[in-house]
């Protein structure tokens, strides 16, 4: 009878810890949330978004930064989402399950997924800049300095680079969620193995690289380490315009306000709010993306 | 009248049923089948190209001697070199020029980081202490958190309940690292000075704590789907033998799944370990050897982050801190490697019960 006692009063003590525990995660996500919504919604608006900073990022709007984060993460899906479709339809159609080139390429993408971004940062400065890029100066430009040095284009590259596995787990996945028997129903009706995935399996896919793209896009918005000395600039008064230029970028924008400015108090509001727009815009990405996913596992059910 | 089957010229034969050559078919699996090995060449040129500008300070040991920062120059193609580092350099005498490289080596057990003064010191005991401190705080708070706000959702909460915590721990996922930085810099500096009243605003406790809501995702995520992946007759047998819903997860469920924790728990620590901006605005950034958890660190990777924009190409400044990088790599690396051979083989053999 006592045992039973203490045994239950233990369960409830158990129980209670882990739910606590649980509560305490989403009460730091929530507090978090709300205290810069309200640091941020008094200088938040819509001449915010589309001015130029002024007085020397003293006051004005983020433009710049928003429309070099557009940028930024547009050149980088160029790359990242083809190749990254690419890897997921060879990893699902045509290799085996139990083949090593297979089982090492999914390692790879596992390794990519975790190596620090700030690492890929170092590899765009060593492989992109000092390597391609002072390459491409010497043979295109004969020594004139113009792709060896941080720019846009290099930037992109190595957010793609940590974006890759993004792509092509979202990509596998929708693709195994397209059933067996659409693709026996095209073979058997004649169809070659690459008409079957280019007619049935990437238009049944097509969710899922959104969802693959999209979420790529919420990750590159975001991540500020690898575009630290690859390209992203403090200041700029006139927007990228080609490939070479450097940019603004949202992130990086909020670091620089925050520890390198000369007044990190006057600007405090200026800060929240661009910390704001960077949440709101990562959250609803990834909101999006949550949405249509649960659809493609419902429709894979 | 012009179906095939009763045309007299249509005849299966061994030779029209074999498959035949084509050229796109063929196209296709090779390209397809190259772009795949794609990932594999992006580690393998990380190792490379990270690994490579690590060389000259293991390079120049022995011939170092006047002519060695010309030719370095050369080898990197430096055109934005400071001028007055590159005099320094040029005129400064042989035996002067000789030391600073086998310097740079010994000094890099040293216990100072004075990467820029006249004497340069990379000793990196500061830095590994200061990361090893930062994981070791960030880590205490998010892995017990996580597991059992995994063995929450997973064993005792009510499905309603289950479909918020999920969703919600996995958009704490999606924030910005910058956003979690902020938030330390800003809100949870001030608030963890006003509770313990410690000297440094910026310390290894901010930042390890929030270190640790970049991390509880991970684990989170890791741990709830190694709890939800035990077969369910194990739970419906240890119930059916009368243990509690709680023994049945502490002692069953738990156990069985725990090879799936074991994977969490260094992911989630080599995503501290690599994280640079939360740890370049909420640390203090100051290189000190201390184990008291108040006062201001400096992590590997924040080094890089805050001092690779104002170093010289090719200078060995520059080195070591790719040289770091390198660590950083080889690192996360083996912790990868370690949460994918060691563990995931474990967890399979344990639930087909080989």
């Amino acid at each position: 009878m006592m045992m039973k006692r203490i045994n239950k009063i233990t369960g409830t003590l158990f129980i209670s810890t882990t739910a606590i525990s649980a509560f305490f995660i989403i009460a730091v996500i929530i507090i978090l949330v709300i205290i810069i919504i309200i640091g941020g919604k008094d200088s938040f608006s819509w001449e915010f978004l589309t001015s130029f900073p002024t007085d020397g990022m003293m006051k004005g709007g983020i433009f710049p930064a928003i429309y070099g984060t557009a940028l930024l993460v547009l050149i980088m899906s160029v790359a990242a989402v083809p190749f990254g479709t690419i890897t997921a339809i060879y990893l699902t159609e045509y290799a085996s399950e139990k083949s090593i080139l297979a089982q090492t390429i999914r390692f790879a993408v596992r390794t990519l997924a975790t190596v620090p971004s700030i690492i890929f940062g170092l590899f765009g400065l060593g492989f992109f800049i000092k390597f391609v890029g002072v390459q491409m100066d010497s043979v295109l430009l004969g020594g004139q300095l113009k792709w060896g040095q941080p720019n846009i284009l290099w930037a992109s590259l190595t957010m793609a680079l940590l974006t890759l596995p993004v792509v092509i787990v979202s990509v596998e996945e929708a693709i195994r969620a397209v059933p067996r028997e659409m693709r026996e129903a095209s073979l058997a009706l004649g169809a070659t193995k690459w008409e079957t995935i280019r007619r049935i399996v990437l238009p049944g896919s097509r969710s899922g690289i959104m969802t693959g793209t999209i979420l790529a896009v919420s990750r590159g918005a975001g991540e500020v380490a690898p575009i630290l000395f690859t390209g992203a600039a403090y200041y700029l008064a006139t927007l990228p315009v080609s490939l070479s230029d450097q940019f603004m970028n949202l992130g990086y924008h909020i670091y620089i306000m925050a520890t390198q400015s000369s007044n990190v108090d006057l600007t405090l509001p200026i800060q929240f709010a661009t910390t704001l727009v960077l949440l709101m815009l990562t959250f609803i990405l990834n909101l999006t993306a949550v949405i249509i996913r649960s659809h493609i596992r419902r429709k894979a059910k | 009248m012009d179906n095939p089957i009763e045309n007299k010229d249509f005849v299966f034969t061994s030779e029209s049923l074999r498959k035949k050559f084509r050229l796109s078919e063929f196209l296709s699996e090779k390209i397809i089948t190259g772009v795949a090995f794609l990932s594999i060449t992006i580690i393998i040129l990380i190792f490379f190209f990270v690994f490579r500008e690590t060389l000259p300070i293991f390079g120049q040991t022995k011939e170092a001697h006047k002519y060695e920062s010309v030719v370095k120059q050369e080898q990197y193609g430096v055109i934005t070199r400071d001028t007055i580092i590159s005099e320094n350099q040029t005129t400064t005498e042989e035996s002067i020029t000789q030391e600073p490289d086998k310097a740079t080596i010994k000094s890099l057990t040293g216990k100072e980081w004075l990467p820029v003064s006249d004497r340069p010191r990379y000793g990196l005991i500061p830095l590994l202490v200061g990361t090893l401190k930062i994981t070791l705080i960030a880590i205490l708070f998010a892995a017990p958190v996580a597991i059992l706000a995994a063995l929450f959702s997973a064993s005792f909460a009510p499905s309603f309940l289950r479909e918020i915590i999920k969703p919600a721990i996995e958009m704490l996922a999606g924030f910005p690292s910058v956003v979690i930085g902020f938030f330390a810099l800003m809100v949870m500096a001030s608030f963890f000075q006003n509770i313990f009243g410690y000297d440094t605003r910026l310390n290894a406790f901010v930042g390890g704590v929030a270190m640790a809501l970049a991390a509880i995702p991970i684990i989170f995520t890791i741990t709830e789907d190694a709890l939800t992946a035990v077969p369910h007759s194990y739970k419906e047998a240890s119930l059916a033998l009368g243990a509690s819903r709680w023994q049945t997860a502490v002692f069953v469920t738990l156990p069985a799944a725990t090879p799936g924790i074991f994977a969490a728990v260094p992911l989630g620590i080599g995503r501290i370990f690599g994280e640079t901006m939360i740890a370049l605005m909420a640390t203090g950034n100051a290189a000190m050897i201390s184990i008291n958890p108040f006062e201001s660190v400096r992590t590997l990777a924040a080094t890089i982050g805050a001092e690779m924009a104002e170093v010289v190409f090719g200078d060995t400044h520059y080195s070591v801190l790719f040289l770091i990088g390198s660590l950083l790599f080889v690192f996360t690396f083996g912790l990868n490697a370690l949460a994918e051979f060691y563990v995931k083989g474990r967890l399979v053999k344990r639930f087909q019960g080989k």
